[in-house]
């Protein structure tokens, strides 16, 4: 391990070569956008929302996925990043059914906070409301699809950190759909323990625990710090993480 | 292939309700139809959606009345749950139910209608508003603003947001009622019961004054249909469902709400996009019935708050032998009983200490495949009836609303008024103004007819037997 010189924004930072330039600019307190991003799970770039600008190259790099180079010079807040992420929103907001006020989320939902942060008003695009199925087989979750920006962070810790690999990834382009086991009924799925963890890390409203009414629904995430910090370090006392 | 010819109204005018009064050979006004143009396709919206999300998603058919679309839905999620709710969730939804009331009714009455009253049918347009009500009757309008707000804050209070609440839930509601918020609402009671006694003082002197209008106000008979408690009084969330005709006789009584569509048939015509519901025991040509305030007030027994009970004896006396009042101005009289009764009990619900109860939810999983909820909404009895999988998915939903149950008697009035005031082929503005006015008997909650500034805008077309517009106006 290495410990790197590089410039965030003109600031001259440090960090190690085995961090993500998104880690590193989290630790001098630069502000990056981002969805599909879960401390705890691996990072696989698919949002596009932390893309930043690296000095000397015509393509933007996603800060999740990207690891840092001695004497990189990155800009992580430029016009043209706004813009992206502005449209990113616009594009994942007339792709699905985001019908807020109605939503079992609604006012605790990570893509709703990314809209307020770029200040979305309006969509420039027109509203495709795809007619996507909602699963409500399993006993005590329900799957709308209508709402899933397709982060995979669902799929990720389903994988990663509870060992069952229920979700997958199906189709392509406007078809691309999350799936339960062979894409059957999520209720007739045979490797899902029902621990609820895709459910809790899920951003939107896509995944919500049965019963629960509008804006009810709030997702307590912190769990999976434990536990992957359990699992890495050894130690199982929550505390310790709490105070670090 | 044949020729489609598609007719499109282009008379439509956005937020307009348009009007056609149809004459025959002889010049006399044949008919009248009071068009609907507005759809918004709700029922559909819902299928697909889960059972648990429609209190929050019907909430927002209405922005006059969220509460009682709120609480209508939740009852359908608890007959499909197939279970009872605590009794601290029902009175609160009680609460809620009579805060909708007090909200709805004091904006028809205050708002909508007393500029009619106060300034005259024939006064200057631009003046028969509220804004021109505030000069004249400043210490009466406000007083009706305020009676507005103590409605609107029962349910703010106990929704948290004043409309589109999703506050209560199949199952019960979502937070229990506490001490801060009980007082807060007490401290109301005393202006409000003097409010609604102030309107019913100036609502009779109205009565005496407009003697020789009243009798065209939609005056025939027709059925009347709501809920009434199990031993006959005013109800406004449980009981069953009773039907009396125009001569005060009680020609169905404690059927389950839940049976309600094999008492009534909806009938569609081509030129309203609402429907136009009927008792259908009797056919669609008798089957006319209201609903509403005047309804309830007509086919109850007694009511149990002890000053709207001697209001709706002086009602009762009003109507004469028959006991039952057919003419649809007296939706203004049954309309404040109705404050005067809500205030009444709003004041009893909260001093029973059961309010305060901790225990408001219960849970459980889906139990049947079919729920009815129904609720005496401010305009009228409100079914909501929802089909879903076993996983609580809705397959299928059908609405009856209360403007579309008063819609054939609407109809009838503006027909009835049509006829007394149209002189000649000229259409007058003191027509135009009564036809308004019946219309807003009703309290019909269509934008059109619920600007709460100013007039309805209206498009009226005079049509003669051969079809042609022989006279049309707009405002
Ligand atoms: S998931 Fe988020 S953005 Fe989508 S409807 Fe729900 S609250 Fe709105
Ligand atoms: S269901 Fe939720 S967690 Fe899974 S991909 Fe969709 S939005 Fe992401
Ligand atoms: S957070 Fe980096 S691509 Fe989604």
């Amino acid at each position: 391990m290495a410990i790197l010189t590089l410039t965030i924004n003109g600031e001259h930072v440090s960090g190690k070569d085995d961090e993500s330039l998104l880690d590193i600019a989290r630790q001098h307190d630069v502000h990056i956008p981002t969805l599909c991003h879960l401390d705890g799970l691996s990072d696989v770039g698919a949002c596009r929302l932390c893309l930043v600008e690296v000095e000397g190259q015509s393509k933007l790099f996603p800060a999740c996925t990207t690891k840092p180079q001695e004497g990189m010079v990155i800009r992580t807040d430029t016009e043209r990043l706004k813009k992206y992420r502005r449209t990113i929103i616009e594009l994942l907001a007339s792709e699905g059914n985001h019908q807020c006020a109605v939503c079992v989320v609604n006012n605790h939902c990570e893509l709703q906070n990314l809209a307020y942060d770029v200040d979305l008003q309006y969509v420039r695009f027109p509203y495709l409301y795809p007619k996507k199925e909602l699963d409500a087989t399993h006993e005590d979750f329900v799957i709308d699809r209508n709402r899933c920006v397709l982060c995979t962070r669902c799929v990720r810790v389903c994988h990663e950190v509870e060992g069952a690999h229920t979700w997958d990834i199906a189709g392509r382009g406007i078809d691309c759909t999350i799936i339960a086991d062979m894409n059957q009924p999520w209720g007739t799925s045979a490797s899902c323990t029902s621990c609820g963890k895709c459910v809790r890390v899920c951003p939107t409203g896509a995944l919500f625990e049965k019963g629960q009414t509008v804006a009810e629904m709030e997702k307590q995430r912190d769990f999976l710090k434990y536990i992957v910090h359990a699992r890495q370090k050894r130690e199982w006392v929550a505390e310790q993480i709490e105070e670090e | 292939m044949s020729n489609v010819i598609t007719i499109e109204p282009v008379t439509r005018i956005e937020g307009h309700a348009k009007i056609t009064i149809q004459l025959d050979e002889k010049g006399e006004v044949r008919d009248a139809r009071f068009h609907v143009n507005e759809f918004r396709g709700f029922e559909k919206f819902c299928e697909g959606r889960l059972m648990w999300e429609m209190p929050g998603i019907t909430s927002r058919i209405c922005g006059i009345c969220p509460a009682s679309h709120l609480v209508t839905s939740a009852k359908a999620g608890d007959d499909i749950l197939a279970i009872g709710i605590p009794e601290t969730a029902e009175k609160l939804r009680r609460l809620m139910t009579l805060g909708q009331w007090v909200q709805s009714h004091a904006l028809s009455f205050f708002h909508l209608s007393s500029p009619d009253f106060l300034l005259g049918f024939d006064s200057e347009p631009a003046k028969r508003n509220v804004f021109g009500l505030m000069e004249e009757h400043k210490d009466f309008i406000r007083r009706g603003i305020r009676l507005r707000k103590f409605g609107q804050e029962i349910i703010e209070l106990l929704g948290g947001r004043r409309i589109h609440t999703p506050w209560a839930v199949a199952g019960g509601v979502r937070e229990p009622f506490d001490e801060e918020r009980k007082a807060r609402l007490l401290a109301w009671i005393p202006e409000a019961k003097e409010t609604a006694r102030m309107a019913l003082d100036v609502l009779k002197k109205i009565h005496e004054q407009y003697a020789h209008d009243i009798p065209n106000y939609g005056n025939f008979r027709s059925l009347y249909v709501g809920l009434v408690s199990d031993d006959g009084g005013l109800e406004y969330y449980g009981g069953a469902l009773r039907v009396r005709d125009g001569d005060g006789n009680t020609i169905a009584d404690k059927i389950d709400p839940r049976k309600y569509y094999e008492h009534f048939g909806e009938r569609s015509e081509s030129w309203s996009y609402l429907k136009f519901p009927y008792y259908k025991k009797l056919d669609y040509s008798r089957g006319m019935y209201r609903v509403g305030p005047l309804a309830r007030i007509n086919i109850c027994d007694y009511i149990e708050t002890p000053l709207a009970e001697a209001e709706r004896r002086i009602f009762k006396a009003i109507a004469g032998d028959v006991e039952v009042m057919n003419n649809s101005f007296y939706y203004h009289y049954a309309r404040l009983i109705e404050i005067l009764f809500a205030v009444e009990k709003i004041e009893m619900l909260l001093n029973d200490p059961i309010i305060l109860g901790e225990n408001v939810r219960a849970k459980a999983m889906i139990n049947k495949r079919e729920g009815v909820g129904v609720c005496e909404a401010p305009r009228g009895v409100l079914f909501h009836h929802y089909w879903v999988d076993s996983d609580g998915v809705i397959k299928k939903v059908n609405m009856l609303i209360a403007t579309a149950q008063n819609n054939l008697a609407r109809n009838r009035t503006v027909r009835q008024l049509a006829i007394q005031y149209l002189d000649g082929k000229k259409l007058t503005d003191g027509m135009l103004n009564r036809i308004e006015a019946g219309i807003r008997c009703y309290d019909p909650c269509l934008s059109c007819s619920t600007h709460a500034v100013g007039q309805m805008p209206l498009h009226v077309q005079l049509v003669d037997a051969a079809n042609n517009v022989v006279d049309e106006f707009t405002r």
